[in-house]
């Protein structure tokens, strides 16, 4: 009861004074989605785990402020992000930018895919051709014995 | 006293596995009967010491001794019961002696439902896990050790990882060993049948409800994980590609296209070799994977405290186990013969896709996670692979699956024929291309990823209405419907409803991904703020007390067009004893969406920055996650594994190798 | 391409055990700097003791030197602090501080209870000449020859054996040149 009362009293004090629409919390909402899009592809250094658009460490808020006034002046996201693997390297993107080094990543999963199917469809074509069942004299010995009726050895 | 007995107990346990092993091996190689029936019990034996010291490390975090190192560094006397108990596996050691338990109880079971096996193929599966079993026990007792003691004992403990503090996380785990350890049963028969050379159906139908039901615990796990991960992270994302969850993940491609590979080996004896090397792979990768998240050699955020003889240990293990095993491959596998014939287009090649397709997907997966210290390992630099990798590798990658999903089922065994598929499913291909190019709309606006999702997804669902029909309509059992439907055996409608739940989860994916919403927003009580449909009015913080944290807690009222939706109580928490800060977010859970709102920070006495989402048909990500699981247990419990049980042994004349 | 593609899944597993050992050696966290071998970036920062005046990398332009990252909150800094001591008595080559996202107050007290191995430190109150050299994690130390290029970089406190056996030796060779 007293809670009840309590959240009642709560609600009441902290009723729509100049009840509005909310501000966005950041002074530019459109900058600040651009800046959260490439945000999500780069990795914080500190909490390495974490984009740099979710990580709270420090470092993380000052590249993102950084990043958010080289937008402000006009850069594009490739400059924006040339200008941080410059000083923090490749590490710090998140998609691996196409080099020689990454060819074998980026084509890996195509390539993956294309010699599995290779081998399938040659599989199957020279199953055509050999008759395997792995039955031997043998087998075909004892096949015929249970058929008729006897003990097979 | 307690933690001494818990540690005698896993070297008795040991002992046991021990034995286990090589009377298990050892007896099936020489043809001994009294020691391949010593297997069980010694197996049983195993199982009861470490359900033991189990319980023993279980009775020290519950009685809050900290004079045990472990439960110093994972617990604290303010912790509640569920999380102490749930602490028992929250730090490495504990949860390698949970590993084991789980092993432990998979053996246990085998040594229940086994009856019907041969004894000398019983022997060496069981032989097998107890040396696997031997090589973790040896692990937990020489560098993993929960049981050793501290001097001086803390006054009290270091605390639970508040991000563990929670029933989601406390449940992962378990169900995830489940599934990881479940597949050494997949592994341990395929290897019994490398040594025995008796790789026929009857292998296939034995192995296959263990595969079915190890994989039903991966999928839970990996849900639980996921849904965790949305709900208490603060921002709503649900899988990060992150090394450790891609660990899990790998095992379970691998663990799909196993037990597809064994239903063609089970009903047509072919891909022998095929299905015995992904049984093989999928336990490596269940091993990899304990290799990657205990050894320090990848950044993840679930790597427990790492040292490096772990990882040489773990690597060792990995080494003879897999090495081992695909050694003993090389040299059986030539021998395995091809089985049943069947033609370029027919159920057996496309499942064979199949297979080629998960197997090329997991690949990706290990390419993506272990690029990084490859080229760094060649001093060719240092980069990282995350999210936009795999989001723009994984999604291509199974297109084809999906397609499959679709035909597959509907070809016939052996010959199929493309004027008869087309034919079949004329009807469901074009209910999914109407479904992609209206359903968009509904939502707002057509993309043509949304459209590619919605394709594939209402594909696999209406094939899957146009499999059972077909079934129904030929059945036997007369007029009635209900006794048609009766006869199709579970199996089918296991299958039905697993790829049900996976059409229902691209679904989800798709329509997350292009429709939700989000306002990041500045406000003071009284402020609303309109997402998704819905007006969000902020009412203000309070204070509130927890059993260990104190918090400030908001209220959010949620109105739809005038009405009352819910009112929500986001949470920012701070846990005494670490000093953490953490984010609970609020969420209002709905069929067709979800509401979810994370408090930010305060920008003044009485302003917030609050995060405000609309994620339409989330909750389908992990409702597909749960369908495909209940498929799985549906299949697994069929009655032909059942009534298998009863029939006494069975003679196989078929390709025995001499 | 009978037999051996058995052997094909075996080959991959020991390439791969192979790199997981290997891995087991590497710090993944490590994250190396793409500046070694490019010049020094320009920055004009005031002094911590004299705000008045400023210094540059310029400043330095014909000496071999030392840049030190540090502050006052930084734990790790007071591990490493006795090691550069000892560097600046040795004298071989001269230190300079960069205090890093720090409070002037702070810095100044810092220096006066653990001493002052630096020539002289410069104030870097937003981080953002720290940003410029690639700064991730305090302590970082950089070696800079005479024509102002990056020559060496190290991330986390200095060892004696690192100062004996990579900063010393590279200062003497760079002082040849």
């Amino acid at each position: 009861m007293p809670r009840l009362l309590a959240i009642l009293l709560f609600v009441f004090l902290s009723a729509p004074i100049a009840a509005k629409e909310a501000a966005p919390a950041a002074a530019d909402p459109v900058l600040e989605k651009r800046v959260m899009a490439l945000a999500e592809e780069l990795r914080c250094l500190v909490c390495q785990n974490q984009t740099l658009a979710e990580s709270n460490a420090p470092l993380a808020e000052d590249l993102r402020n950084q990043v958010r006034e080289k937008m402000r002046e006009g850069k594009s996201d490739a400059e924006v992000v040339g200008f941080l693997v410059e000083r923090y390297g490749d590490f710090v993107l998140y998609r691996p930018p196409l080099k020689a080094t990454t060819l074998l990543l980026w084509f890996g999963p195509l390539l993956l895919l294309a010699v599995g199917f290779a081998v399938l469809l040659r599989r199957v074509r020279r199953r055509r051709q050999a008759d395997d069942t792995g039955i031997t004299d043998e087998d075909r010995r004892r096949a015929a014995e249970l058929l008729a009726g006897s003990e097979p050895r | 006293m307690i933690p001494e007995l818990g540690q005698l107990a896993l070297a008795l346990a040991l002992c046991l596995a021990l034995a286990q092993g090589l009377l298990g091996l050892v007896g099936a190689a020489r043809g001994e009967p009294v020691w391949m029936a010593a297997t069980r019990p010694a197996a049983r034996g195993q199982f009861a010491f470490i359900a033991i010291a189990f319980a023993c490390l279980t009775a020290s975090f519950v009685s809050n001794d900290f004079t045990v190192g472990y439960v110093a560094s994972n617990s604290n006397s303010a912790l509640p019961l569920q999380y102490r108990v749930a602490g028992v596996w929250g730090g490495h050691e504990g949860s390698m002696l949970l590993w084991v338990l789980m092993l432990s109880v998979w053996t246990f079971g085998v040594t229940l439902f086994s009856r019907h096996l041969p004894q000398d193929m019983v022997a060496r599966v069981l032989g097998v896990m107890g040396l696997v079993s031997v090589g973790f026990l040896l692990f937990i007792l020489f560098t993993s050790n929960p049981f050793l003691r501290l001097f001086p004992a803390p006054p009290d403990g270091h605390d639970l990882n508040p991000l563990l503090q929670d029933p989601g996380m406390v449940m992962h785990p378990p169900m995830l060993y489940m599934g990881y350890v479940g597949f050494s049963i997949a592994f341990a028969f395929a290897v019994a049948a490398l040594l025995s050379g008796r790789l026929d159906a009857a292998w296939a139908r034995w192995s296959r409800p263990w595969t079915t039901a190890a994989w039903c615990f991966l999928t839970v796990g990996i849900a639980l994980g996921s849904g965790w991960a949305y709900y208490e992270l603060g921002w709503g994302g649900w899988w990060f590609w992150d090394p450790a969850e891609n660990a899990s993940f790998m095992p379970w491609l691998v663990g799909t296209a196993l037990i597809h590979s064994l239903a063609v080996t089970e009903k047509r004896g072919a891909f022998r070799s095929w299905t015995v090397l992904l049984a093989i792979l999928a336990f490596a990768l269940s091993l990899l994977g304990t290799f990657l998240v205990r050894s320090g050699v990848l950044t993840s955020v679930h790597a427990f405290a790492t040292d490096p003889t772990r990882g040489i240990f773990i690597l060792a293990l990995l080494a003879l186990v897999i090495g081992g095993s695909l050694l003993l491959y090389v040299w059986r596998a030539p021998k395995i013969g091809l089985g049943g014939d069947f033609e370029p287009l027919s159920r057996e090649s496309m499942l064979l896709a199949n297979n080629v397709v998960f197997a090329a997907a997991a690949g990706s997966v290990l390419l993506g996670t272990l690029y990084p210290l490859a080229l760094d390992a060649s001093g060719l630099g240092k980069i990282s692979v995350g999210p936009p990798y795999f989001d723009t590798v994984f999604v291509p990658l199974m297109t084809p699956a999906l397609f499959l999903m679709g035909v597959g089922p509907l070809a016939r065994w052996k010959k199929a024929s493309l004027p008869d598929l087309a034919s079949r499913l004329r009807w469901a291909l074009a209910a999914s291309v109407v479904a992609a190019l209206t359903l968009p709309f509904a939502m707002g606006r057509w993309g043509a990823l949304v459209a590619l999702g919605l394709l594939l997804a209402v594909w696999v669902a209406a094939s899957g209405f146009v499999q059972l029909y077909e079934k129904v309509r030929n059945a036997a059992g007369g007029v009635s419907a209900w006794t048609r439907l009766s006869s199709v055996p579970r199996a089918t409608y296991g299958m039905l409803l697993a790829h049900f739940g996976v059409a229902v989860f691209v679904v989800g994916v798709t329509m997350v991904k292009a429709y939700e919403t989000e306002k990041d927003v500045r406000m003071e009580p009284g402020d609303t703020v309109e997402v998704g449909g819905y007006t969000f009015r902020f009412d203000g913080v309070r204070d509130v007390t927890g059993p260990n944290y104190v918090a400030g807690r908001a209220r959010i009222t949620v109105n739809r067009n005038g009405s009352l939706v819910s009112t929500l109580y986001p949470e920012k928490r701070i846990y005494k004893v670490q000093n953490n800060v953490m984010t609970e977010a609020a969420i209002d859970t709905g069929f067709t969406r979800d509401l979810y709102v994370s408090l930010g920070d305060a920008v003044s006495d009485t302003a917030w920055v609050v995060r405000v989402y609309h994620k339409p048909f989330v909750d389908w990500i992990w409702g597909g996650c749960l369908l495909m699981a209940l498929g799985g247990a549906l299949a697994a419990s069929d009655r032909r594994y059942r009534l298998a049980a009863r029939r006494p042994q069975e003679q196989y004349v078929a390709a025995a190798v001499r | 391409m009978t037999m051996t593609r058995f052997a094909i899944p075996i080959a991959i597993f020991v390439a791969l055990l192979l790199l997981l050992g290997i891995g087991l050696k590497l710090d993944p966290r490590e994250v190396p700097s793409p500046l070694i071998g490019k010049p020094a970036p320009h920055f004009q920062l005031p002094e911590l003791h004299q705000p008045a005046k400023t210094f540059s990398e310029r400043d330095m332009l014909g000496k071999v030197w030392v840049l030190n990252v540090w502050a006052s909150w930084c734990v790790s800094c007071r591990e490493e602090h006795p090691v550069l001591l000892d560097l600046a008595a040795n004298g071989e080559v001269p230190i300079y501080g960069l205090n890093y996202k720090d409070r002037r107050e702070d810095g100044l007290a810092w220096l006066k209870g653990m001493g002052d191995p630096y020539k002289l430190s410069i104030f870097d109150f937003d981080g953002r000449v720290g940003i410029d050299y690639g700064v991730y994690g305090v302590p970082e130390t950089y070696v800079i020859d005479k024509s102002g290029v990056i020559r060496y970089k190290r991330i986390g406190p200095l060892t004696p054996e690192i100062v004996k056996e990579k900063v010393l030796p590279l200062v003497r060779e760079l002082g040849r040149a």
